[in-house]
């Protein structure tokens, strides 16, 4: 059957192992027109982007997870096999399958390569990289390997210059003699087949393909570093090191010009528009909603810099390696490392990260554990609510006490995340423990201009999709703390008579057990826009002024009110309390369903709850009440 | 038997039959697939037809040649391997499914 596809796009789909170069392959053909989105219902993303040959044909091209196989191994790979095959609904079957390969490590893909014949498509095989390959000796012979698969083979060189054109002549090659295809002949291979496949692929190895005159050596040098118990553990706890300061150092200044320019903004709105309910929400509500998800954005970029380039350097599988026992204890993946540490400074890009993990119940787990890692918004909640109840007193001849609560609060926090995890993954997803298996790269150079795409492509995620949630639940804060207004003549702050005001007072009676104050109970509803938040909220409705400048006025003004229990309580509260949207948001986003968010949101405030209560009552027995 | 000893981590049951499961060896040790042994996989892991599978598909077939280059800080576990031309890391416990025929060992 011959089909001609002349007037419509034809449809292209990039297949390939993991580590064969197949991003940098598809940022090559599209470069800025691509999008990312979800397929429906499952975590997978949906990478398409469309790019013109030569000839002036234009093509659709979708990027698929990298696989050993079209088997699917979990929900999330079934959407690979699904859109290969054409049996995902409102997906279009491929026209043209292209193979992607790692030319320096051709045996697992050649396998990959045969499976995909059986699909029923026209199938190129495009070995990339094969700059490295012709580097180190390894000799091809192309029209042998065309032959003996039965496929056409073009090489590639996706970071350079033209390095496609290969690809594309063969691509328009097929398009011109009109596409044709036969019946899927598909069945998911048995182990027999697998052995099968693996032993023809491995012929095909022996004849076309001779070993590489000069072996990258690198590799092993740098592994026996890198990979050492000691020197390699060493030199992790370095990378992580410079990672976490770098998200914490040098997001900073740019996410403190951020919040002064919308301040800054937002008082120009105040001060030239006539007051109401119109400046408010466009200074307090969309103004300063706007703001608050821009200023994720610095550490996003910073940390997915270092991800992205560690990653394409190869270490990311090593770090992974280095860190499964630890992790494995908790029943995560080693890969959960990066995005858990991460989430010390913002979970937002912590969670955002886990996409480098594939498992699917390992990633919920992670991102779901992600929230109790202690992230720089507690930091002012923490250090005012300390600066005020906790004496500066010396513990043990040289402790301080404040550090010490302090400390004791990111420990709380690490210990209950890995508890979490543990549970979830050895009691509730407990069918069964996921095998660590994990090929180990060789070492690439990162090519620079892929790193900055793959960063640009993660902000304009963040941006679009999970911006457009946290904007609407900012301003819905700001509806629930402004609107009503105070009548007139009113002497109380004017959040009191709000709907955050009412929904405070209604809360009361049920945080009373835990020792919270209505005004506690109000501070907390636009406390959820984030942590940090809180300090002001309190500020107003405690009617300090100055709010978050003046912490010693407000911190002076809260130990006059509440009794040390209270205070305590509120710490317990803030190490488990789900008091961020934005990280609700970006769970939406991430996991594609609102059933995520809802589930953090009920585990996070049932532990607050509980850890407050219990908190509440021992100090109250022990005299603090 | 020291040259036995060198080359494992734990003594093996397998031991007569010259056959050494992956997950029991120590840095060093060289040798061949000789079979999959899926009886032995790890009871609270994926069931063996699926372990059988992820293992063939990275490359752990009859008469791949093996190393294994790295072991893991704690429990020198995971291990790294070289798995013909490529480097593999896994858990020993599905390791242990791969039992190889030592060839020399390195030490």
């Amino acid at each position: 059957m011959t089909v001609e596809v002349a007037a419509m796009s034809c449809r292209i789909a990039l297949v390939g192992n993991p580590n064969s170069g197949k991003t940098a392959l598809f940022n090559a053909l599209t470069g800025s027109r691509q999008k990312v989105a979800n397929y429906p219902g499952v975590t997978v993303e949906r990478k398409e982007g469309v790019f013109d040959t030569p000839s002036g044909r234009r093509f659709q091209v979708v990027d698929l997870p990298g696989t050993y196989s079209l088997r699917a191994r979990s929900p999330d790979e079934a959407v690979t096999r699904d859109v290969v095959l054409g049996r995902l609904q409102g997906e279009a079957r491929p026209d043209v399958i292209v193979c992607v390969a790692d030319a320096t490590n051709l045996r697992l893909v050649l396998r990959l390569a045969l499976e995909l014949k059986q699909v029923g498509r026209p199938v190129v095989l495009s070995l990339n990289m094969f700059d490295i390959a012709k580097h180190r000796g390894i000799a091809i012979d192309l029209d042998r390997l065309a032959d003996e698969l039965g496929m056409p083979v073009v090489t590639s060189v996706a970071v350079r210059r033209n390095g496609t054109s290969e690809l594309l002549e063969e691509i328009d090659r097929l398009a011109a003699q009109g596409l044709t295809s036969s019946r899927d002949e598909w069945q998911e291979p048995g182990p027999d087949e697998v052995r099968a496949a693996h032993r023809e692929a491995e012929r095909i190895l022996k004849i076309a393909v001779a070993p590489p005159a000069r072996p990258d050596s690198w590799t092993n040098r740098l592994d026996a570093v890198l990979l050492h118990p000691v020197a390699g553990t060493v030199v992790l706890l370095v990378i992580l090191f410079l990672m976490f300061q770098a998200v914490f150092s040098w997001a900073n200044p740019a996410m403190d010009g951020i919040k002064a320019a919308f301040e800054w903004l937002g008082g120009w709105v105040n001060a030239t528009l006539p007051d109401g309910v119109l400046r408010s929400l466009i200074a307090e509500g969309v103004i300063a909603g706007v703001g608050s998800v821009l200023v994720f954005l610095p550490q996003i970029l910073v940390l997915f810099f270092f991800i992205i380039l560690l990653e394409d350097f190869g270490y990311m599988a090593r770090a992974a390696f280095l860190m499964d026992k630890i992790m494995g204890g908790a029943g995560l993946h080693g890969r959960a490392f990066i995005p858990l540490l991460s989430s010390f400074a913002c979970a937002i890009p912590g969670i955002m990260s886990t996409r480098v993990i594939d498992n699917r119940h390992d990633r919920l787990a992670t991102i779901l554990v992600a929230p109790l890692m202690t992230c720089s918004a507690r930091i002012p909640v923490y250090t005012l609510i300390i600066g005020a109840f906790v004496p500066r007193n010396t513990v043990a001849g040289f402790i301080d006490l404040q550090g010490l609560v302090m400390f004791g609060l990111y420990a709380t926090g690490i210990v209950s995340a890995l508890l979490v995890a543990f549970v979830l993954r050895r009691l509730i997803w407990r069918s069964a423990v996921e095998p660590f298996i994990m090929e180990l790269p060789s070492y690439k150079l990162p090519d620079p201009k892929n790193v900055i795409m793959g960063v640009w492509v993660r902000a304009k995620v963040f941006l679009q999709r999970a911006g457009t949630i946290i904007l609407s639940i900012m301003i819905l804060i700001w509806f629930l703390s402004t609107v009503p207004g105070a009548p007139e003549g009113a002497t109380d702050p004017a959040i009191n008579y709000s709907f955050a005001g009412m929904i405070g007072h209604a809360l009361q009676p049920l945080l009373a057990p835990i020792g919270f104050t209505w005004e506690i109970a109000v501070a907390l509803i636009p406390g959820l826009a984030a942590r940090e938040v809180a300090v002001a909220a309190l500020g107003t409705v405690y009617a300090v002024a100055g709010g978050e400048e003046s912490t010693g006025a407000l911190g002076a003004t809260l130990a006059g009110h509440w009794s040390l229990a209270t205070a305590l309580s509120l710490l317990a509260w803030y190490v488990f309390a789900p008091q961020c949207a934005s990280t609700l948001g970006v769970v939406k986003r991430e996991t594609n369903s609102w059933r995520w968010p809802v589930i953090l949101f009920i585990y996070m405030i049932t532990l607050a709850y509980g850890a407050s209560f219990v908190t509440y009552h021992i100090a109250v027995a022990l005299g603090g009440g | 038997m020291p040259e036995e000893r060198s080359i494992l981590s734990r003594p093996s049951s397998e031991s007569g039959s010259g056959l050494v499961p992956l997950g029991r060896g120590a840095r060093g040790l060289r040798g061949v697939v000789e079979r999959l042994d899926l009886a032995s996989a790890p009871a609270n892991g994926i069931d063996s037809y699926e372990l059988e599978r992820r293992l063939l598909e990275i490359g752990f077939v009859e008469g791949a040649r093996v190393e294994i280059l790295h072991e893991g800080f704690i429990g020198r576990d995971p291990i790294a391997v070289k798995l013909d031309d490529m480097r593999v890391a896994l858990r020993r416990r599905e390791a242990d499914a791969v039992l190889i025929r030592p060839t020399e060992t390195l030490r």
